[in-house]
């Protein structure tokens, strides 16, 4: 595949440790993600790499390590400085907001866009309905993005998995990113569904230039789609580089299939 | 039938979020309004206004406050009518003390004392959540209600403890007969229940679901659960506050702090279950449903004593009214969640199709 | 020195009634998850049942087995018309069940037996033991402490149980994952029968010794609200838990009482265990002996 062209480091992750009291999480691990890029993170089922977005978005506080974003080190994210500087994700487990609809989920993802306040709010026709209307307007162009225009009056509730999932990644797209954290976006999906969604990860990355990064189990979907790779595992990483790289790569190898000891 | 939207088109995004997008129901809620100002305050007794209409606007009112915190931000609060007196007594201070102050801007500064209260006892649900939070809002129902019993200078050094509220005057006109203070609370409560609309409708609204449904998601995506929660406790208790002010001056005239007890809390957390949990309609239906159960009751008892000569002990009434309550609320819980707004949606959907089925 | 001894001593015994109600919430919320905010209404109703069933004619020890029967015919009715439906529903909308479950137990104790407050005769003085008066001079009432021996006996039988039985077993699992249990072959709806019948047992005891000290009595039900800042304190889950945030609460609350009750014009006993438990859980949110929760996403 043509390979696209990445720009400089915006994320640097240096010596990043986290453990839950005594369970050690991530142990030492760096890597650095470049703009405009789709970075994968891979590795076996509990070798942290849904900690390892957590701490890049600043769920979870590391012990140890820097985050350097945009040039700025910091010890640790907080989740609002987080998605201020624009770093949006999705979750492995679906994290819709479950009493509203698909409109209203995705609109809550302008939300840091919005200036009106409750007492504006309150009144509504004036700043707070023109602003309502122009984040609309935006809203409406993402729906058409995702093609989810049949369903976006529908509670999220009562969909089926593969559109949830479409509006989780709507809501995420709401923001205008700059990094873009993806939780296994393909869990669970058939073919089909799968398709859709890496022609939708493909479009954004190319379209709105925003820099992915992304947990994933298909290895097919992996190889074919990002830049680079990570590889954890235990919560260590034992692997970084292209998809061939890491391909012929002998400790991912071993991770994934096994060895003798 | 009547009730189909084909060749209503939408045109601008203004248009696809108004309040009742269908044009039926806009034409409903007018009648409903005309009815309300207009027919009712002409035609209905004094009894009709004061023991039914009155008690069950502002019960509306305090219900939809709850509904603002409980329905739309998920925090669940046993204390509301704790707030409810705050506002009651905030409010006669401020007529008693503040030489001329005009009504209206009394009822909203207390409004703001009840907003400032619940902002002080919504702060353990930044870090507390469900039932232990449920638990702890009962410290707000019996402190303030303690404070008002025992600190002299809220009731005035009243003996008994009890106040009696000041005449409701604006523009030299007096609020004195039951019609006149029922148009004056279905005036306020009308605007606030728009107020509320507007605010649950847009990003404010969005802010406290998201909080409700996903406070982890709503926290990623930048709403901050600290403000969030808070700014629901205040909005919340602010309308409250108001609901309490209307029950002590539009409503009972004198009241007391042990009036606003334990039980009037639950009562209103019930308008808000039966009613629909997260529907503004519901407060409103949550309330008609509750202040009316008793009077229907009461009807149903004397028809048995009189009509049927059926021996009933005394007090059973009241025993049966909680065993009714109690059992509605297991009802709706189990089979209803969303309560009678849900039931009504229902209903309209049925009505779009009949006399289809399908 | 010796008065604040005796309102220490007093509050504790207090404290161990608390303690009492609360071990009926630990106890079903162990098992099913449940809030049971009826607790404090089926401790009325046990304790209006049992002096209703004594004031007709029969005698207490009979009265008493009786009244246990009807608590486990509630806890059945219980299980199958609300709990059964609900299955798997959020903490919270159970939580709201109760409440109306509450109005509904308390409704129909005053529908069969009145609302006019009973007295009980226990056969247990309420004077203070003769014994502590010479030697120490405190006054300590002999009716807290029957009332406190039997409050032991229970709970130790109650842990017996839990740990070391087949039954106390699967309460736990059911506790854990109502799902999962039922996919393990545990019978959750017996399970929750036995459970709630437990807990209509220790409604029974707790009902018959604050009956026995204040009447039984409507007031009863708000006493028994104030289980709830012991389990704040405590820990949902906790039965030392419940024990040791009852005596807390229950000494705490005299003392705050007859020391800094005077300055403000007493009366705080009704929201002080509230209040305190409050800022409690601002500063440890789990309780005493609560799990800490790590929340995961």
């Amino acid at each position: 595949m043509a390979q696209r062209q990445s720009g400089d480091v915006i994320l640097d992750l240096q010596k990043i440790s986290l453990h839950f009291g005594g369970v050690k999480a991530l142990t030492d691990i760096s890597f650095d993600v470049r703009e405009h890029e789709i970075r994968a993170i891979i590795g076996p089922n509990g070798a942290g790499k849904s900690s390892m977005l957590n701490v890049i978005n600043g769920v979870y506080h590391p012990q140890e390590g820097t985050i350097v974003f945009r040039g700025k080190p910091r010890h640790e994210m907080d989740t609002y400085q987080a998605a201020k500087a624009g770093i949006a994700r999705t979750f492995q487990n679906i994290a819709l907001f479950k009493g509203m609809s698909v409109l209203d989920n995705i609109m809550t993802g302008r939300n840091l866009k919005i200036r009106s306040n409750f007492l504006l709010d309150a009144i509504y026709w004036g700043p707070a309905q023109r602003e309502e209307i122009e984040h609309r307007r935006k809203v409406e162009e993402i729906i058409d993005f995702l093609e989810i225009q049949h369903i976006r009056k529908t509670p999220v509730g009562r969909l089926p998995y593969g559109f949830q999932k479409r509006v989780e990644l709507g809501r995420a797209l709401a923001a205008e990113p700059s990094i873009l954290l993806l939780d296994e976006p393909m869990a669970g999906m058939n073919v089909e569904e799968k398709q859709d969604m890496c022609r939708f990860i493909l479009d954004v990355n190319d379209q709105f230039g925003t820099t992915i990064v992304l947990i994933e189990h298909d290895m097919g979907v992996v190889m074919d789609i990002s830049d680079r790779v990570v590889v954890l595992d235990y919560g260590k990483k034992i692997g970084d580089g292209t998809p061939d790289e890491i391909r012929n790569n002998q400790d991912v190898i071993n991770a994934y299939l096994g060895v003798a000891h | 039938m009547f009730y189909r939207e084909a060749g209503q088109f939408k045109a601008t995004y203004a248009e696809d979020n108004q309040i009742f997008p269908i044009r039926q129901d806009r034409i409903g809620i007018t009648l409903i309004l005309l009815l309300a100002f207009l027919v009712i305050p002409l035609s209905a007794s004094p009894y009709i206004f004061s023991a039914i209409l009155i008690p069950f606007l502002i019960f509306s009112l305090a219900a939809l406050g709850l509904n603002i915190l409980t329905g739309y931000a998920g925090q669940l609060s046993l204390g509301t009518a704790a707030f409810m007196a705050v506002g009651a007594f905030a409010s006669y201070n401020f007529m008693l003390r503040l030489e001329g102050i005009p009504v209206l801007l009394a009822f909203a500064l207390s409004g703001c004392c009840a907003a400032a209260v619940g902002i002080v006892f919504g702060l353990p649900s930044l870090r507390i959540r469900g039932f232990y939070l449920a638990a702890s809002t009962l410290a707000t129902q019996f402190f303030i209600v303690w404070c008002l019993t025992k600190i002299g200078w809220f009731t005035n050094y009243s003996s008994s403890g009890v106040i009696t509220a000041q005449q409701i005057v604006i523009f030299g006109y007096a609020f004195d007969t039951p019609a006149a203070k029922y148009l004056f609370v279905l005036s306020v409560v009308s605007i606030m229940a728009l107020l509320a609309k507007n605010m649950v409708r847009s990003n404010t609204g969005r802010s406290w679901m998201a909080i409700r449904d996903m406070d982890m998601a709503a926290e990623v995506i930048g709403f901050r659960p600290m403000r969030t929660k808070l700014l629901a406790f205040a909005v919340s208790s602010f309308y409250c506050g108001v609901a309490g002010a209307l029950y002590a001056y539009a409503y009972l005239g004198t009241v007391e702090p042990e009036g606003f007890s334990l039980e009037m809390s639950f009562r209103i957390l019930f308008m808000v279950i039966i009613g629909g949990i997260g529907s503004i309609l519901g407060s409103f239906l949550g309330s008609a449903f509750i202040v009316l159960l008793p009077t229907l009751l009461n009807v149903l008892f004397h028809f048995l004593e009189t009509e049927l000569h059926v021996e009933l002990p005394s007090g059973i009434s009241s025993s049966v009214e909680l065993m009714v309550f109690g059992a509605l609320i297991i009802f709706f819980l189990i089979v209803e969640p969303h309560g009678l707004a849900r039931l009504w949606q229902i209903g309209k959907e049925k009505l779009r199709l009949w006399p289809f089925p399908h | 020195m010796q008065f604040f001894l005796e309102v220490l001593l007093g509050g504790l015994l207090t404290g161990i009634m608390y303690s009492m109600v609360a071990l009926g919430f630990v106890l079903i919320y162990k098992a099913s998850g449940v809030f049971n905010f009826a607790q404090g209404a089926m401790v009325f109703f046990a304790a209006l049942t049992a002096v209703g069933l004594h004031d007709l004619g029969l005698s207490l020890w009979l009265a008493i087995p009786l009244t246990m029967l009807v608590m486990i015919v509630l806890a059945m009715a219980i299980e199958k018309i609300v709990l059964r439906p609900l299955v798997n529903q959020p903490e919270i909308t159970l939580f709201m069940v109760t409440i109306g479950l509450t109005f509904f137990i308390e409704g129909l104790a005053q529908a069969i037996w009145g609302a006019s407050v009973r007295k009980l005769e226990m056969g247990i003085d309420d004077v203070p033991l003769e014994y502590l008066l010479d030697t120490l001079g405190i006054a300590i009432s002999q009716f807290d402490l029957v009332a406190a021996g039997i409050a032991f006996v229970l709970v130790a039988g109650l842990a017996m149980f839990f740990s070391k039985t087949k039954v106390g077993r699967a309460l736990r699992a059911v506790a854990d994952d109502h799902q999962a249990a039922l996919s393990i072959g545990i019978p959750l709806q017996q399970i929750w029968v036995i459970v709630w019948g437990v807990a209509g047992f220790v409604a029974l005891v707790a009902g018959l010794l604050w009956g026995a000290r204040n009447g039984v009595q409507f007031a009863l039900t708000f006493v028994a609200l104030k289980a709830l800042p012991v389990l704040i304190l405590g820990g949902f889950t906790s039965v030392p838990g419940a024990i040791v945030g009852g005596l807390i609460i229950g000494a705490s609350e005299k003392i705050a009482e007859v020391y800094l009750g005077p300055y403000v014009g007493g009366g705080i006993e009704g929201w002080f265990p509230y209040v305190l438990a409050l800022l409690f859980l601002l500063a440890r949110p789990e309780g005493l002996f609560g799990e800490k929760i790590i929340r995961r996403i």
